[in-house]
């Protein structure tokens, strides 16, 4: 047991700690505040408390835990919300009320809830690390797969079936003459990628229900990417609605360092909202890490370690993983201000130096896997993070350092925010690189997939072009055929990018819905150039009740978009011909 | 220092005495962020705080700096305690210095309990999401920036724009419909002018609001490192009247700008990292633990809600103060010089606010059901005519189409008939929206494509109205 030999805000120097080692868990003086050894120095120990260090005094005692940090694993996480050490939150509301508490004691996983373990392997079965042994129905929508922990292996001696807690035991495992035991619990240091099989590269399209993402910039599973924005830019309404929509598994959503309220929104949310697909509620494929601005700067560290090592768990199990970071320039912040406390010498604007390899070592443990153990499967975490640059700067170390590691930009633009065009995704500065990727994916559900979206893509990149000529002669001077295209294109960004995230419909958009709405767009653009030709004015063209209706097409419930595009293009068909006869 | 007697614990020898910093030899026992007591040879006390305790020594950072300290003989004693306010229903009517000590001449009450001024987070898993509207009678901020209970809504101002008299003004017609419930005001005042401070009072006082209020004043002429506590000390006693005493507390903060000043000026003694444009790189966490606790929760009565002035350097809202402001606030309401140089009153850039708790506040039940697709029309159709404005003065207004030049007049309208009103005009919310549908009556109605149609049926005027 050593002793604090110095304080200075989160950072504490502790002597008389020889035998510890670095990123062990250390408890600081009578609360038991909780810090972590990030130096070692002869006996001297340099450590980060993850807690509020106020009142703390020299020579109080620190109390090394031979632990390095780590996670909890096991039923119970799902539907959970933590703080950024994996501590329960609602655990500690029940405790002590409203306001946490420093040194305050919550476990993950609760203790006395019974499990149903039904396994799947029998006595005498070889069995190794990330074998499924069994499962326990987690949620409706999760099926906890018990592992195997990784690293052990032997011939299962026995194993029960029935309803046990996270610490009992489940089965016996020999492995040359030693008898282990195996509960439904594990853990594994957060620092630590787990294991797998055979890395992959990302497939398929992670539908998000947002058109702009799933048709123009798609992501794909195991895939990464990042979303920058100045603020009021919706970063924060655009994760909630990846984590509300992505038809993933399971979704993680780390709130690092932002807004309660914010926060208290999303949790109050997620037990009102039904998933689109399954109809059951939100909560019962998500967890939460919620370690808001005003908590311990330090655990803003840790959250997204934790975060990422719940989310490769259950891609060991099988399951396509999304986890979303609001936001990693607070945790960037956090390792500034440790790396000033420790007088290291600072690189671009006072981040530290390590500032992009730490980003990478989080954003590497994206991927698709094929993952340890038997049956066979592969799995996927697939992490979206938010930037906030500071004065809406994308050339600022945290934004640059991310565009180095991620293959999705998901550009906020401030202009965009401020005419309220939501999401302020700039179709001009985003990209990604899954659309090939993706293209498989697509084909088989709307063929021309790949056509439509350079078409669109084009169309707004001509606007933009247009635009600057517009800025200079005014838009009446415009030739027909430009002014058309102008028409076109304020319905593309109207009527088809913009989306409502607060629309009961238009909230969650289908792929298939999508790329009917787009694909209508450009009939209309067809259509209107055939009339121009025909003589009529893009004043006349504008007044059409089609282009109403097709303004309305977001309204249209996923289902019923077949039967309204039939619709649409019918009228337009008609519209056309009539158009002919009369002239 | 050798031995200390059983009860005081007190320093040796200051080694060094620098801006608002001494080092001491290291005092046994003394906590971290303690308040001491330095005592001068001259008998005069000095109040500090312990900032980095060591073994070898202590530093502490001095309240109103180390002048007049002598290395030999001042002496540095500890109190025992971290800042603390003395808290009590008996705050209320109250004005106090920076440091909670009253100035009002008025003896100090018999406290209820000591809070600590740095308060502890709110666990987000009990937090109530906010949704209260506040009926603030502007329409440009109940129509389209709509304040919620619980909300933390700044304003962002510029020097010599009038941010006293719209706060002024909320304060004295903020009101949450059809309830009369306890509410209080607590007004933290920093390092701003004698003549800004006495304008809240005397407002508070004409409204007859003063002993619903508690006021924390620091001066421009008072010791800056006060600065740091003023509004930790308001927000304390904002929390001990809203979650003790069940009341709505709304905390008005200015000018947030002077408070990071000095945090900037502290921090550049203490020898830190500096980051954007000198501020510490921390100023983001710090001012998140207070602004971060403002909210409600779930089981109790009360709530705290906080409208923070700051004035942006230069008008730049890219400054770090509005900036990461900008970041921890639910919004903000940005001040223009254009509009107020136009003349109109209250000059509130609708493009560059935002209030990111409306959609909880608004809607049927809560203001009107036609609210939300109103606000989002009423964006639409200004951006549309701001963006014509823009370009009519290269190629002239004349050379708009018809369709166009109705949406210019519409934007000149819309911040001539809906953003301007009267300093003591207070508009319901339906006045706001039926100013609105005023307004969209003289556009195509096929434009009107973000209202859903029966609420066009049941609020567009029939007849193109004059207004």
């Amino acid at each position: 047991m050593g002793k604090i030999w110095r304080v200075s805000g989160p950072l504490i120097v502790a002597d008389e700690m020889r035998g510890s080692q670095v990123y062990e868990i250390v408890h600081i003086g009578e609360e038991g505040i909780v810090g972590e050894i990030i130096g070692l120095e002869e006996d001297r120990a340099i450590i980060q408390a993850h807690e509020d260090t106020l009142g703390l005094k020299v020579g109080e005692a620190v109390e090394g835990t031979g632990k390095i940090l780590s996670a909890e694993l096991g039923p119970g996480l799902v539907g959970s919300i933590y703080d950024g050490l994996q501590k329960s939150l609602l655990a500690m509301a029940d405790d002590m009320g409203s306001f946490l508490k420093r040194g305050a004691k919550a476990l993950a996983l609760p203790r006395d809830t019974k499990w149903q373990f039904t396994p799947v392997v029998k006595a005498g079965d070889m069995v190794s690390g990330g074998d499924i042994i069994g499962t326990v129905p987690e949620t409706e929508l999760i099926e906890h797969r018990v592992m195997v922990p990784l690293g052990m292996k032997g011939k299962i001696k026995e194993i029960r079936k029935g309803g046990y807690t996270v610490e009992e035991t489940i089965a016996l495992l020999e492995d040359g003459g030693e008898v282990r035991e195996l509960r439904l619990m594990q853990e594994w240091p957060v620092r630590k990628p787990r294991p797998y099989k055979q890395r992959h590269d990302p497939s398929g399209l992670l539908t998000t229900g947002m058109r702009i993402l799933d048709y123009m910039f798609p992501l794909a599973l195991g895939g990464k990417a990042a979303i920058p924005g100045g603020f009021g830019t919706g970063k924060t309404v655009t994760m909630q609605q990846l984590v509300r929509w992505a038809q993933t598994d399971l979704n993680i959503y780390v709130g690092c360092g932002e807004r309660g309220n914010e926060m208290a929104d999303v949790l109050y949310s997620f037990r009102q909202l039904k998933d689109p697909n399954t109809g059951k509620l939100l909560k019962e494929k998500e967890i939460f890490i919620a370690n808001t601005s005003n908590m311990p700067v330090v655990a803003r560290e840790a959250s997204i370690f934790v975060g990422v090592t719940m989310a490769e768990y259950y891609r060991d199990m099988g399951y396509d993983i999304l986890l979303v970071a609001d936001s990693t320039s607070r945790w960037a912040e956090a390792m500034r201000e440790m790396g000033g406390r420790l007088e290291e010498m600072p690189g671009e604007e006072g981040f530290p130096s390590y500032l992009g390899s730490r980003l990478s070592s989080f954003y590497e443990r994206a991927g698709m896997v094929e993952c340890l153990g038997s049956p066979g499967r592969k799995g996927s975490v697939t992490i979206a993070g938010a930037v906030s640059p500071p004065g809406a700067d994308f050339s600022e170390p945290v934004t640059q350092n991310t565009l180095r590691i991620v293959d999705a930009l998901y550009s906020l633009d401030v202009s965009l925010a401020n005419k309220r065009h939501f999401p302020a995704i700039s179709w001009l500065m985003s990209y990604s690189l899954y659309a090939d990727t993706v293209s498989d994916w697509w084909d088989k559900l709307d063929p021309g997939w790949v056509e439509t979206r350079m078409a669109g893509l084009k169309l707004l990149q001509q606007e933009a072009e247009l635009e600057e000529i517009v800025r200079l002669v005014g838009p009446e001077a415009l030739p027909e055929g430009d002014k058309l295209l102008l028409l076109v294109t304020r319905m593309i960004r109207e009527d088809f990018l913009q989306q409502s995230a607060y629309h009961e419909v238009d909230t969650y958009c289908m792929p298939a819905k999508a790329g009917l709405m787009l694909k209508t767009i450009m009939k209309f653009y067809d259509m209107a150039t055939e009339m121009l030709s025909a003589g009529k004015s893009v004043a006349e063209i504008r007044s059409l009740p089609v282009v109403y209706k097709i303004s309305r097409m977001k309204d249209v419930p996923n289902d019923e978009m077949p039967a309204r595009a039939k619709e649409l293009w019918g009228e337009m068909e008609k519209a056309v011909t009539t158009d002919k006869t009369v002239s | 220092m050798e031995v200390s007697s059983l009860y005081v614990k007190e320093s040796g020898a200051i080694k060094r005495a620098k801006g608002s910093l001494l080092v001491a030899e290291s005092i046994p026992g003394v906590k971290f962020n303690e308040m001491v007591d330095v005592r001068l040879a001259n008998g005069e006390i000095k109040s500090g705080q312990a900032i980095d305790i060591s073994a070898t020594a202590t530093v502490v950072q001095v309240f109103g700096g180390v002048s007049e300290v002598d290395l030999a003989d001042s002496k540095i004693r500890c109190k025992g305690e971290t800042l603390k306010l003395p808290v009590s229903g008996d705050l209320l009517g109250r004005i106090f210095n920076g440091m909670g000590e009253p100035i009002d001449g008025v003896p100090a009450f018999v406290p209820e309990g000591y809070m600590d001024i740095n308060g502890e987070p709110m666990n987000p898993a009990s937090r109530q999401p906010p949704s209260e509207f506040i009926e603030t009678g502007i329409s440009a901020i109940d129509g389209l920036n709509a304040l919620v209970r619980g909300q933390k809504l700044p304003v962002f101002s510029g020097s010599g724009l009038p941010h006293n008299q719209i706060v002024a003004q909320v304060i004295r017609q903020a009101t949450v419909k059809g309830k009369a419930e306890k509410f209080a005001i607590v007004l933290g005042a920093i390092g701003v002018s004698y003549d800004d401070a006495s304008f809240f009072m005397k407002n508070l006082e004409e409204t007859g609001a003063l002993e619903r209020t508690v006021a924390f004043i620091n001066t421009a002429s008072d010791p800056v490192i006060e600065r740091i506590s003023t509004p930790r000390l308001a927000l304390t006693a904002a929390e001990h009247l809203a979650w003790q005493h069940g009341m709505h507390v709304l905390v008005i903060l200015t000018d947030m700008t002077n408070y990071c000043e000095a945090l900037r000026e502290l921090s550049s003694m203490r020898e830190e990292i500096p980051s954007r444009r000198g501020y510490p790189g921390y100023m983001y966490t710090d001012l998140a633990t207070m602004y971060e606790r403002a909210g409600r929760v779930f089981n109790k009565e009360g709530s705290v809600t906080i409208m923070p002035i700051l004035t942006m350097p230069d008008d730049d809202i890219t400054h770090p103060i509005p900036d990461l402001t900008g970041y921890i606030t639910e919004g903000q309401i940005v001040l223009s010089r254009n509009l107020e140089r136009k003349g109109i009153y209250p000059p509130i850039d609708v493009f560059l606010s935002l209030s990111r708790m409306m959609k909880e506040g608004i809607g049927e039940g809560k203001t009107r059901e036609d609210h939300n697709n109103v606000f989002m029309q009423l964006y639409a159709a200004y951006a549309e005519g701001c963006y014509l404005r823009e370009i009519s003065t290269i190629i002239g207004a004349e050379a708009l189409g018809e369709r166009d030049k109705v949406y210019l007049t519409n934007a000149n309208d819309f911040e001539n008939k809906f953003i301007a009103q009267g300093e003591l005009e207070k508009r319901t919310v339906e006045e706001t929206l039926d100013i609105a549908w005023k307004l969209f009556s003289a556009l195509p109605k096929e434009d009107l494509k973000l209202i859903k149609e029966e609420f066009t049926e049941r609020y567009l005027p029939k007849q193109e109205a004059s207004l």
